[in-house]
C-alpha cells in the first residue's frame, strides 16, 4: 500500500475514534448526570426523582440524632428553607452557614438525604468569607 | 523597616500604605517591561531588551519587599491589615501565621505574582545573552502576566485593605487549613501554575519572532520539569490532606478544584514527552505548541475555579471580585496563541514522518493522545454542569462513577505505555529486537496475573487485574533498561557491575530520571487500583466496651477522653485492634469541635456548634492501611447546653471555660454510643511512596541540566563563531 494512502487509513481511523469517543462522552454524561436544584426550585419539582440539593446550611437548624443528621438548607440568599435529614459520613467542612449539596429525594416536604452523599465546599474557597467581612 | 509594630502602633498602621505603593510601583514597572521588551524587539534594539529585562527584576524586588512586609504583619498580630484580621490571631501558632498569607484569595494572588516575578528573573537572567529574538518577546508576555496579576491586587482583591481602628483580635486561621499538608499544598500548585508561564511565554516569542526550532524547548524544558513536579507535589499533598482529614476516608472525589489541578498536570506530562519527539525527530511541532498553550490556559483556568467558585453554582459567578478578568485573560490567551499558531503554520511543518509503528516516537505520541483524552474527558465532566444548563437550562453534575468509566481504561492503557515507551528506540525497530525487549516484561506481566487469579479474588476486578499486570510489565521493563544499560557499559570498560551501573546512569540522568519517574507512576497506580477495588469499608456504631470485626481485624472501644484546651475541645476514642488474636495497634481517632462566632448559638453552645475537624486513627503498612475516623453523638448534651447557655450567659471566660471542663469531662465518662467509620484500605500508602520515588526521578532528571547546559552553550557559541566568522564571541 503506498504510504499516503496508508497515513489517510491511520487518519480516518483516528477520527472515527475520537468521534466515537465523543459520542460516548456526551450521551453518557446527559444519562448519568443528576440536577442540581436549590430549595426555592425544589419544591416545584418532582418528588420522585433524584435531585443534587444545593444551598446554605440554616445557623442554628443542625441536630445530631443519633446517627442521623437534621439541618435545613436555604438559598444562598437565606430564603425558602426546607428540612433536611441525612445519614452517613458528615465532611469536617460541614457547619451551619456553610454551602453544601447532598443528593437525594423530596418527601412530605423533608429531603431525604442518600446515605455519604453530603459535600461541603473546598475550604480553601470560602476561607475568606468565614468573618462575613467584605474585603 | 519597623519590626516592632505591636507597640509603635503609628509606625505599623503606615505599613498597609507602604504594601499598596509597592504593588503600584510594581504594577508601573511590569507595564514598563513589557512595554521596553516589545519596543526592543520590534526595533531589534537591545538596549531596549535590557532595560525590560531590569524592570522585571525590579517587580521582583518590590514584590518581594510586599510579600516580607505581609509576613511581618502577619507574625506581629498586625490587626490594622484587614488580612491578618481575616486569617490569623494572636492564639494562631507561629508556623500557621506564615503560611495563613495563602489562605485567601488576596494572599494566594501575592503568593503567584511573586513566584512569577522570581521565576521570570531566573530565566531572563540565564538567558540574558541568548536567543536574542525570542527573548524580548518572552519579556514582554511574562511582564504582561505578572501585571496582569499585580493590577488584580491593585483593583480588585487588596492584600493590603486596611482596617481603622485596627480590632483587638484576628478571626484566626480556618481550622481545617491548620495542617503542614495544608501548609505545604498551596504553594506547591500555585509554584506548578505559575512555572508553566515560563515555557509558555518562551514558545508565544518563538512563533512571534518565527524562530520555531527546538531552541525555546531546550531553554525552558528545566522549567517546565519543574513545573511539572510542583504541580504533582501539589496534588501529592492535596489528595493526602484529604485522606488524613477531611474524615471520608478517600484520597480523590473528582471535585472541580482537584480536577483543576490534574487536567495541565496530565496535558503538562503529555508536553514533557512530546517535546522529546520534537528534539529528537523534528516532528509534532504544531502539537508542541498546542500542548503548551492549553496547559497554560488550563493552569489560569485551574486558578480561576479555586477562586471563582462558577462550578458549585452560578450565582456565585460576579460574586467573586476576580473571576471576571481571569476569563478575560484565559480568553485572550485562548483567541491569541490559536492565531499565532495559524500564522505560523509554514514554521511548524514537520521535518519528517513517523517512519514506524515499532518506535519510540509513535508510542509517544499515542501516549500523548491518552493523556490529552483523560484531560478531555475531565475537562468535559467537570465543566458538564455548565455545558447542560447551557443546552438545557438545567444544570446538572456528574459524580465519581461516570468519571471512573472514563478514567479507568485510558489510566489502565496508561500504565502498558509507561513500559513500552521506555523499550522503544527512535525511529525504527526490528521485529526481531522487539520480540527480545518485550519478552522478560511480558512474561512478568502474565506470571503476576496468572499468580493474582489464582491466589486472591482479583478475578472479579478485571481492571484492577489488568493494572497489575502492566505495572509488572512496567517495572521489568524498567529493570531491564537498568540492567542492560550497567552491562553495555561493563562490556565495554570492564568496570565492576555496580559501578558500570552508576556511571552509565549518571552520564544520562535525564534518560533514567524518567525512567525512575515511570516505576514510581507505576507503583502509584498499583496503589490506587488496590485501594479502590479492594477495598472493605465499614460503618459501625459502639458503645465503650463493645468490639466489632471489619476483615481481619477485631476493633474493640475501650474509652473516651476528653481535651477542652488549646482553643478546642477534643473527643479522642481509643482503639484496641487485634489480629488472628494478637494486639495489632491501638488507634485514636479523635474529633475536635472549634467554637463558633455566632452568637445565637449561646454562651456555652458555641463551644459544640462550630466547626469540627477529624483526626483519623490510621495504622499504615507496606501491607495497606487500616483506617478510622470517630463522630461523638453531642446530641445528648444538648439539655445541659441549653441551661448552661441560660445561667452562664453573661458569666466570664473563666467560668464558662470550667463549665464546658466539666461538661466535657462527665461527657466522656459515659458517652453515649458513637459512630466509627473502619476502612481496610490494601496497599494504599504506595500512592505516595510511589509518588516519592516520581518526584525523586524527576529531581534526578532535571538536576544534570547544569552540565548538559554547558555543554550546549559550549556548541552553540562554537557554532555562533563559526557563523560569524570570529573566533570566540564575548562571554
Amino acid at each position: 500500500m503506498d504510504p499516503s494512502r496508508k497515513r489517510k487509513i491511520r487518519l480516518v481511523v483516528a477520527l472515527s475514534a475520537a468521534v466515537l469517543l465523543a459520542a460516548g462522552l456526551v450521551y453518557t454524561s446527559f444519562s448519568a448526570s443528576t440536577e442540581a436544584k436549590e430549595p426555592s426550585q425544589i419544591l416545584h419539582a418532582d418528588p420522585g426523582h433524584t435531585y443534587q440539593l444545593t444551598g446554605k446550611v440554616v445557623p442554628g437548624s443542625v441536630h445530631h440524632s443519633g446517627d442521623q443528621l437534621d439541618f435545613r438548607i436555604s438559598d444562598r440568599d437565606g430564603s425558602d428553607p426546607i428540612p433536611v435529614t441525612y445519614t452517613g459520613t458528615v465532611p469536617d467542612p460541614f457547619a451551619p452557614g456553610r454551602e453544601v449539596i447532598v443528593t437525594g429525594k423530596l418527601e412530605n416536604g423533608t429531603f431525604v438525604g442518600e446515605r455519604d452523599s453530603l459535600v461541603t465546599k473546598c475550604p480553601s474557597k470560602f476561607a475568606t468569607t468565614t468573618t462575613g467581612r467584605a474585603s | 523597616m519597623p519590626v516592632e509594630v505591636r507597640h509603635h502602633d503609628h509606625g505599623a498602621s503606615q505599613l498597609t500604605l507602604l504594601g499598596s505603593a509597592l504593588l503600584a510601583a510594581a504594577l508601573i514597572a511590569g507595564l514598563y517591561a513589557a512595554g521596553a521588551a516589545v519596543q526592543g524587539a520590534r526595533r531589534h534594539d537591545r538596549r531596549w531588551v535590557d532595560s525590560a529585562r531590569r524592570a522585571v527584576y525590579a517587580v521582583a524586588g518590590l514584590l518581594t519587599a510586599a510579600v516580607v512586609i505581609l509576613e511581618v504583619a502577619f507574625v506581629s498580630d498586625d490587626f490594622h491589615f484587614a488580612l491578618v484580621a481575616d486569617h490569623s490571631s494572636t492564639t494562631t501558632p507561629t508556623f500557621y501565621k506564615l503560611t495563613a498569607m495563602w489562605s485567601s484569595q488576596e494572599g494566594s494572588l501575592l503568593l503567584w505574582a511573586w513566584v512569577l516575578s522570581l521565576a521570570s528573573s531566573g530565566v531572563l537572567y540565564m538567558t540574558r545573552r541568548r536567543h536574542r529574538e525570542i527573548v524580548p518577546w518572552a519579556t514582554a508576555v511574562l511582564a504582561a502576566i505578572g501585571s496582569f496579576f499585580i493590577g488584580l491586587m491593585i483593583f480588585k482583591a487588596q492584600p493590603f485593605a486596611r482596617l481603622d481602628p485596627a480590632p483587638a483580635e484576628g478571626t484566626g486561621l480556618t481550622p481545617l487549613l491548620r495542617n503542614p499538608y495544608m501548609a505545604v499544598h498551596p504553594p506547591m500548585l500555585y509554584s506548578g501554575y505559575v512555572l508553566w508561564s515560563i515555557p509558555f511565554a518562551f514558545c508565544v516569542g518563538a512563533l512571534i519572532s518565527r524562530r520555531l526550532d527546538a531552541s525555546w524547548i531546550r531553554t525552558t524544558r528545566n522549567f517546565a520539569l519543574c513545573a511539572w513536579t510542583f504541580l504533582g507535589i501539589g496534588l501529592l499533598l492535596g489528595s493526602r490532606w484529604s485522606y488524613e482529614e477531611l474524615g471520608w476516608g478517600g484520597y480523590w472525589g473528582w471535585d472541580p478544584v482537584e480536577n483543576a489541578a490534574l487536567m495541565p498536570w496530565l496535558v503538562g506530562t503529555a508536553f514533557l514527552h512530546s517535546v522529546m519527539v520534537q528534539e529528537k525527530r523534528g516532528i509534532l511541532k504544531v502539537w508542541n505548541v498546542g500542548l503548551i498553550c492549553g496547559t497554560f490556559c488550563l493552569c489560569l483556568l485551574g486558578t480561576f475555579l479555586v477562586r471563582s467558585g462558577v462550578l458549585q453554582s452560578i450565582h456565585a459567578f460576579g460574586a467573586s471580585t476576580v473571576g471576571g478578568p481571569l476569563l478575560v485573560l484565559i480568553a485572550v490567551v485562548a483567541i491569541g496563541s490559536t492565531l499565532l499558531i495559524v500564522t505560523r503554520l509554514d514554521g511548524l511543518r514537520p521535518e519528517r514522518r513517523v517512519d514506524s509503528l515499532l518506535s519510540r516516537e509513535s508510542i509517544f505520541l499515542v501516549n500523548n493522545v491518552l493523556l490529552v483524552g483523560l484531560a478531555t474527558v475531565i475537562f468535559w465532566g467537570t465543566f458538564f454542569p455548565l455545558i447542560s444548563e447551557f443546552f438545557t437550562g438545567e444544570k446538572h453534575s456528574l459524580a465519581a462513577p461516570w468519571f471512573d468509566r472514563y478514567v479507568t481504561p485510558l489510566g489502565v492503557l496508561l500504565v502498558l505505555f509507561t513500559g513500552l515507551g521506555p523499550l522503544f528506540a527512535w525511529g525504527r525497530l526490528s521485529g526481531d529486537a522487539a520480540r527480545r525487549l518485550l519478552l522478560w516484561p511480558v512474561l512478568a506481566a502474565a506470571a503476576s496475573i496468572g499468580v493474582l487469579l489464582a491466589v486472591s479474588d482479583a478475578g472479579g476486578h478485571p481492571w484492577a487485574l489488568f493494572v497489575f499486570g502492566f505495572a509488572a510489565f512496567t517495572l521489568v521493563a524498567l529493570a531491564g533498561e537498568f540492567r542492560r544499560a550497567g552491562a553495555t557499559r561493563r562490556a565495554l570498560t570492564g568496570e565492576p557491575f555496580p559501578r558500570a551501573l552508576a556511571t552509565a546512569v549518571g552520564r544520562n540522568r535525564r534518560r533514567y530520571g524518567g525512567y525512575v519517574v515511570h516505576a514510581g507512576i507505576a507503583l502509584t497506580l498499583i496503589g490506587i487500583a488496590a485501594s479502590s477495588s479492594f477495598q472493605t469499608n465499614r460503618d459501625l456504631r459502639l458503645r465503650v466496651g463493645q468490639t466489632a470485626k471489619v476483615g481481619d481485624y477485631t476493633i474493640d472501644y475501650r474509652r473516651l477522653s476528653a481535651d477542652p484546651r488549646n482553643e478546642r475541645i477534643a473527643f479522642t476514642a481509643q482503639l484496641d485492634v487485634t489480629r488472628d488474636g494478637k494486639h495489632f495497634a491501638t488507634l485514636n481517632p479523635a474529633r475536635n469541635y472549634y467554637p463558633t462566632q455566632d452568637p445565637s448559638a449561646g454562651a456555652i453552645g458555641r463551644y459544640f456548634m462550630g466547626e469540627s475537624t477529624s483526626e483519623v486513627g490510621l495504622k499504615t503498612g507496606a501491607g495497606g492501611d487500616l483506617w478510622t475516623a470517630f463522630q461523638p453523638d453531642v446530641s445528648t448534651l444538648n439539655p445541659d447546653i441549653v441551661r448552661g447557655n441560660r445561667m452562664l450567659a453573661n458569666a466570664g471566660p473563666v467560668a464558662q471555660g470550667i463549665a464546658i471542663d466539666v461538661l466535657a469531662q462527665r461527657y466522656a465518662q459515659h458517652p453515649p454510643p458513637a459512630s466509627f467509620r473502619v476502612i481496610v484500605n490494601p496497599l494504599v500508602g504506595w500512592i505516595w511512596i510511589g509518588a516519592l520515588i516520581g518526584v525523586a526521578g524527576a529531581v534526578m532528571a532535571g538536576w544534570p541540566a547544569l552540565e548538559s547546559r554547558r555543554r550546549l552553550e559550549a556548541a552553540y557559541r562554537a557554532r555562533l563563531g563559526r557563523e560569524l566568522g570570529a573566533a570566540n564571541p564575548p562571554a
